[in-house]
């Protein structure tokens, strides 16, 4: 019989198969540990604010461990904030801000990357290195200035106030940068000899060719401007009427302490369309941009 | 000719970057620099009058002010969380780097604190920390905490700083695990896989393999980690508001009670100055102490 002949050909497979199963056991209960340290905050507020708080007894969040797995569910929390917190407003103010900066970086940095990759200038290294010192100069108190300067400007507490300042990042056009020094230069040459512009290759050849970039810096400045808080709390500090999503948060869960099921509901309509650009363009986040930035 | 007017080009297409980056980058660190050797408050700003020379007077009323000591050696204490988070971010990226079914999915789920405002961490985590809130009830449940002694973390002065360091960590090991990540797929696994048929362990071999072939990345990653600790603002901000009993009150929040507080641009300037110089500071050590482990390690 080859079984009884040859055992150790068959036992040493064998354990080895147990001994991998099981660190892959191993492995995927340290994986489920560590995805839970990373999402149970957000488990428990959509518990918090899915939960019914009008039942009779009355219910608190901090009811362990009912507050995690509510017995009635209900959308009601929803509703009640969105009317008696007027979130309506917020909601709008941080799609026009989060919009309105994500067309001017796009078309900030889209425009300056194409002579800094594709055309020769005097000075184009001494910008360059300009535009590069910007991420190693000191800004700790630029936000200090810069509410001075649009003092002075007249646009402290407007839309625009909160948006021009963040327009032009070295990171942004670093990134369009990249994308534009991987097209082939022959096709810029075979434009130019049809006679095209350098506006029209850069609308009609550059552009065109750096869907992929454009795409991974719009969804990241989507979803920073939609999340920062610090930037618009100082700019619109002398106007409440357009803050954002992300500062209106704090004030509701003052306004609204006595009901953290009204804030629960809050907060989850502001993480859910990040929860959704993310899901939808996750590859874009899990590359680290390197590819965008390598070009 | 036609040379001049592909400057001209390149110019325009320049010039909204430039004016922007100029105006709202390149001059604030000019300017504040200026200011911090002036008087120069909202009274001033008000009547629109320029900032008053005085010398070295803001940087002697900052750098003999408790609050300011306090404030930048708590920013010193913040740094604790780097160490932590890099290593943690490192072996996390290990650990995803492998293929397993459904490993997208973890990676993912790692990433969510990174894409989540820190206005919502704060209403969060508030519940997480309350007194009655989530840690305690799990430590009383496992009988680590008496119900008699819970306490809120956020209001307790030797618990805040500490409490607003996890949600740090939290928010950052998703965001340089995939600079980890990065790294990993990007070096040989030759010697990781020479090493494993040696015998070498697995922490053996992050040690001795992984950790010297990520040092650039490393670099970079506890660089940035490390300025961001640093300027820690946001975080107490929302949180605690420098308190309680100031033990959370931060350098870069002292800077910004100075600027929107009191009102005092010209020492909100200095001191941030002083955490600007700190930085220069952190990040050559850094840089130092990364090379001469090099030099050990060959």
């Amino acid at each position: 019989m080859t079984v009884l002949e040859r055992p150790s050909q068959i036992r040493i497979p064998t354990r080895a198969r147990v001994l991998s199963t099981l660190s892959k056991v191993w492995t995927y209960v340290l994986l489920s540990v560590i995805l839970l340290f990373a999402v149970f905050p957000f488990l428990w507020t959509l518990a918090i604010s899915l939960t019914d708080k009008t039942v009779v007894s009355g219910v608190s969040i901090y009811d362990f461990p009912s507050s995690l797995f509510p017995s009635k569910l209900t959308l009601n929390n929803f509703v009640d904030i969105y009317q008696k917190f007027g979130l309506g407003k917020y909601i709008v103010n941080s799609i026009i801000i989060s919009s309105c900066t994500v067309v001017g970086t796009l078309l900030v940095a889209s425009l300056a990357a194409y002579p800094l990759a594709r055309l020769h200038f005097p000075f184009r290294n001494f910008i360059l290195a300009l535009i590069l010192a910007t991420l190693v100069l000191p800004s700790e108190t630029n936000f200090i200035v810069n509410i001075i300067t649009l003092r002075n400007l007249g646009i402290l507490g407007t839309y625009a106030g909160v948006v021009l300042p963040v327009l032009a990042t070295a990171f942004g056009i670093f990134v369009m940068r990249g994308a534009y020094l991987s097209i082939p230069e022959t096709l810029l040459e075979a434009a130019r000899i049809d006679g095209a512009t350098e506006l029209q290759i850069w609308w009609r050849v550059m552009l065109p060719l750096s869907v992929p970039s454009i795409t991974a810096l719009a969804i990241f400045t989507l979803v920073g401007s939609w999340n920062d808080y610090f930037w618009p709390s100082l700019a619109l500090i002398t106007n409440e009427n357009l803050h954002p999503l992300a500062v209106a948060m704090l004030k509701l869960k003052g306004q609204f302490n006595y009901d953290p099921f009204n804030v629960a509901a809050g907060a989850m309509i502001m993480m859910l369309p990040v929860l959704v650009v993310f899901l939808a363009a996750q590859r874009y986040f899990m590359r680290g941009l390197d590819g965008a930035v390598k070009g | 000719m036609n040379r001049t007017r592909s400057y001209l080009t390149a110019y325009v297409m320049l010039l909204p970057a430039l004016l922007l980056m100029g105006i709202f980058t390149l001059y604030p660190v000019l300017y504040s620099v200026y200011l911090s050797f002036t008087q120069y408050t909202a009274l001033e700003l008000g009547a629109g009058k320029p900032p008053v020379w005085n010398g070295l007077e803001n940087f002697r009323v900052v750098f003999s002010d408790p609050l300011y000591q306090t404030g930048v050696l708590n920013s010193l204490k913040y740094l604790l969380v780097v160490p932590v988070l890099q290593l943690v971010s490192l072996s996390v990226a290990v650990l995803v780097n492998q293929k397993l079914a459904g490993i997208a999915f973890f990676r993912a789920g790692y990433y969510i604190p990174v894409i989540t405002s820190i206005s919502l961490a704060a209403v969060m985590w508030e519940w997480v920390y309350a007194k009655d809130g989530l840690i305690n009830a799990t430590l009383q449940a496992v009988g680590l905490l008496e119900r008699s002694s819970a306490f809120s973390w956020l209001l307790n002065e030797n618990t805040a700083l500490w409490a607003i360091m996890l949600v740090t960590f939290w928010q950052g090991f998703g965001y340089y695990m995939v600079l980890y990540l990065a790294g990993l797929q990007s070096i040989s696994t030759e010697l990781e896989e020479a090493a494993r048929l040696d015998g070498a362990s697995r922490v053996q071999i992050f040690w001795r393999i992984t950790v010297p072939l990520m040092r650039p990345t490393l670099l970079v990653c506890s660089l940035l980690s490390t300025l961001a600790a640093l300027r820690v603002l946001q975080e107490i901000m929302v949180f605690t508001g420098g308190g309680p009993l100031n033990s959370t009150y931060t350098a870069l929040f002292y800077v910004y009670s100075k600027a929107f507080q009191n009102f005092d641009y010209g020492q909100a300037a200095a001191a941030g100055m002083g955490v600007a110089l700190v930085g220069f500071l952190l990040s050559g050590l850094n840089f130092r102490l990364t090379r001469e482990n090099y030099r050990e390690g060959k």
